[in-house]
């Protein structure tokens, strides 16, 4: 879902990858076949949506509240099936836009449950009030019933239309208009075009929205900042502890130890100058435990040289056989350093129980910082929490970086930190601003026009022959580009909203991943 | 003998500066910033320099990387390079040249006044000074490299004596062994860790660091 980090391997779809000749027509007509079975969906889609919408409007206008939940239920199980077939057949990812479920009621220590001001006996009610808000509350529900209503039409135009175009085609053909032949043609070189609208389309329908994304964002920046300053607080009060028990307590006895001998140099210099030696011993040891304790606060060679000398330094230090490859032309921020400092140093503690060879790897790619840490060892690795890799987990966390481990049995171990922004960059983002900006707010704008009267409205009065032509294009076009003409207003409404989304470009982070 | 130091420490220089002046030593600059010390070195020339890593202006490895850079202008040029704390990195980048003449102590070892200075004059005549942590961490790396573990414990005790810098003499001195029972082990040690023997301290010392650098 949203909430979860960015993932480490984005999938992009690369839609322009070159191919052979073949390749390329076979991509034609796996777009036709995908088309046709997309729109078969509409078999499910259409009853659902009658129920669904009866059930809203039963428990709106009813009141019979308890058809409410059900009926959303419905609509996002065909929503989600959608998205599913969308992900196999066009190949775009449409993530969840629902906020979390509410958590289930709890139990009060008498043994009641309580909603607002209410107590109850038992836990259903409180239960299906906490979902009935959950749906109620989430923009995601009406969005999903608007779909709902519009979807079938956008559908029937860009995902069954090519092969209608088709049919339509050999039909005027058959009747005895030969530049008919044009259309199939054209069906066939558009058939991928309108899918991958329908796909950008749909993500705008389905997909969280930058709305929902920034709620998500918030909701998991809150985690990992609480997270941070517990583990900082963590920190401070283990330095604390072990100044108070080491170094502090030993630099009392260095001067106890010296106050003694002052008192004896007259009397018993013999007797002072062993004293003193013990000083010097005690203070040498203070040392000894302040460059320990400073060695796990910031370790000094990552101050002196950075990253890339800080992991030399650690893998010289390390009984293992280990390679180290550094690839950085600038020093991330030093926080960033430290982080990835001390989760390497736990990989290679922890390769060091199993393994006899390492292979460190630190790189850029694009803005992110990736650090690969491969082992020989027997695999098997895994996350437990509160072990050594959750640990790193969380720090990493701290700058939206991720771990990815992978440990067949046998091996090797092969683990994968990201952070996705340690890096600067060296191409400013693109703003919405001047051209881009104009065409966005262009389509956002107009983008119904086509879609809805001179489209959909405009089908129902070529089905029902209406008297009136009002401002209708189609009704004055000669009657074999009439229908042509309803399904063209319609892809270029559907183009227009995708074309609307894919610039606004917060629907699609992926999008900014190169191919 | 001329020794230029760099410390940025006021303290700590002119006790150091007191320290070598009490044994005899000259002083022909006391700096505390890298580019003060480079251009030292390269002015006076000295018999060795006692320099401490992190100087200003940047508090990172100034004074390191101004000790390197004089080293490749002036080879051989002994340095003793004091720091809080020990890194295999650095003492590496030191040794790199081969030629000796390099000293690399913890802070701490100046307490010790004799053997800081037993140290410097080491370091003035070519040799090497390498502080017992270095080498604690250096036989840590090496714990899997199967013939250091060979070693008997005797032995072991005079390889660390050894990589530290110390002649057959002192070795000796310090483990109340006479000279030719300490030069029967280092004979075992060199034949263990299958290295060619040399009568040249300074050389069977580089060679043992060099041997246990490679792991």
């Amino acid at each position: 879902m949203y909430l979860s980090p960015p993932p480490l391997y984005a999938s992009v779809h690369c839609p322009h990858e070159p191919g052979s000749p073949k390749l390329e027509a076979m991509k034609h007509i796996k777009a036709l076949g995908y088309g046709v079975a997309l729109s078969a969906v509409v078999l499910v889609q259409i009853p659902a949506a009658l129920v669904a919408i009866a059930g809203v409007l039963l428990s709106f206008i009813l009141g019979m509240v308890f058809l409410f939940p059900p009926s959303i239920r419905l609509i996002r199980a065909v929503a989600r099936l959608d998205r599913q077939l969308i992900h196999r057949w066009i190949g775009i990812k449409i993530g969840e836009p629902y906020n979390p479920k509410p958590p289930p009621p709890v139990r009060q220590r008498d043994g009641w449950y309580r909603d607002g001001r209410t107590l109850y006996r038992k836990p259903t009610i409180p239960a299906f009030n906490a979902r009935l808000n959950w749906f109620l509350r989430d923009p995601a529900t009406y969005r999903e019933l608007v779909w709902l209503l519009i979807d079938p039409w956008t559908r029937a135009v860009l995902v069954a239309g090519p092969t209608l175009l088709i049919g339509y085609g050999f039909y005027q053909v058959w009747l005895g208009n030969l530049w008919a032949l044009a259309f199939p043609v054209a069906a066939v070189v558009v058939a991928p075009l309108a899918l991958r609208i329908y796909g950008f389309y749909a993500t705008g329908m389905l997909g969280p929205t930058a709305n929902t994304q920034l709620i998500g964002q918030v909701r998991h920046l809150n985690q990992v900042r609480v997270e941070a300053v517990d583990s900082q607080a963590a920190e401070l009060r283990r330095i604390e502890r072990d100044l108070h028990d080491g170094a502090q307590a030993r630099m009392v006895a260095v001067g106890m130890t010296i106050g003694a001998a002052e008192q004896l140099i007259t009397s018993d210099p013999a007797a002072a100058k062993a004293l003193l030696a013990k000083a010097r011993e005690a203070s040498a040891t203070a040392l000894a435990e302040l460059r320990q304790l400073v060695r796990g606060i910031h370790p000094p060679v990552l101050a002196e040289r950075g990253l890339g000398d800080a992991i030399r330094a650690l893998a010289l230090d390390s009984p293992l056989k280990v390679e180290v490859e550094v690839d950085l032309d600038e020093r991330p921020e030093s926080p960033v350093e430290s982080a990835v400092y001390f989760s390497v140093a736990e990989l290679l503690a922890n390769a060091s129980r199993h393994a006899s060879n390492v292979a460190i790897d630190i790189s850029r790619r694009d803005r992110a910082l990736r650090v690969t840490v491969v082992d020989d060892g027997p695999g098997g690795a895994r996350s437990n929490p509160g072990g050594g890799l959750a640990g790193i987990e969380r720090r990493l966390a701290t700058f939206d970086g991720v771990l990815a481990l992978t440990s067949p049995p046998g091996g090797p171990t092969v683990a994968t930190l990201e952070l996705p922004f340690a890096l600067s960059t060296e191409t400013p983002e693109p703003k919405h601003t001047g051209w881009r900006g104009m065409l966005m707010a262009l389509c956002w704008s107009v983008c119904w026009i086509p879609l809805i009267p001179q489209g959909i409205v405009a089908g129902f009065f070529l089905i029902f022959g209406a008297p009136t032509k009002s401002w209708f294009l189609a009704l004055y076009m000669p009657e074999p580009l009439q229908w042509p003409t309803v399904f063209g207003m319609i892809a270029l409404g559907a183009t227009m909203l995708a074309g609307g989304i894919v610039l606004s470009g917060s629907v699609n982070p992926d999008k900014a991943v190169s191919c | 003998m001329r020794v230029v130091l760099a410390e940025d420490l006021h303290l700590l220089r002119e006790g150091l500066v007191l320290l070598l002046r009490a044994h005899g030593f000259e002083v022909v600059a006391a700096v505390e910033s890298g580019p003060d010390l480079l251009a030292a070195l390269i002015e006076h020339r000295p018999d060795v320099a006692v320099v401490d890593v992190r100087l200003p202006p940047t508090f990172t490895d100034e004074g390191l990387q101004a000790a390197l850079t004089a080293r490749r202008q002036i080879p051989g040029l002994p340095v003793l390079v004091l720091s809080q704390h020990v890194e295999q990195l650095y003492a590496r980048e030191l040794l790199a040249d081969g030629t000796g003449g390099i000293g690399y102590l913890l802070k701490d070892r100046v307490f010790n006044a004799e053997q800081f200075i037993d140290a410097v004059r080491r370091v003035a005549g070519g040799g090497t000074a390498m502080d017992p942590e270095v080498i604690a961490k250096l036989l840590a790396s090496n714990s899997r490299n199967e013939p250091v573990v060979r070693l008997t414990p005797r032995e072991r005790e005079v390889l660390e004596l050894m990589a530290e810098g110390r002649s057959n003499a002192a070795i000796g001195q310090r483990l109340f062994l006479s000279e030719s029972a300490v030069g029967k082990h280092t004979a075992n040690i060199f034949a263990k860790l299958d290295l060619v023997p040399s009568d040249d301290d300074n050389r069977r010392v580089l060679a043992v660091l060099a041997y246990l650098n490679d792991k």
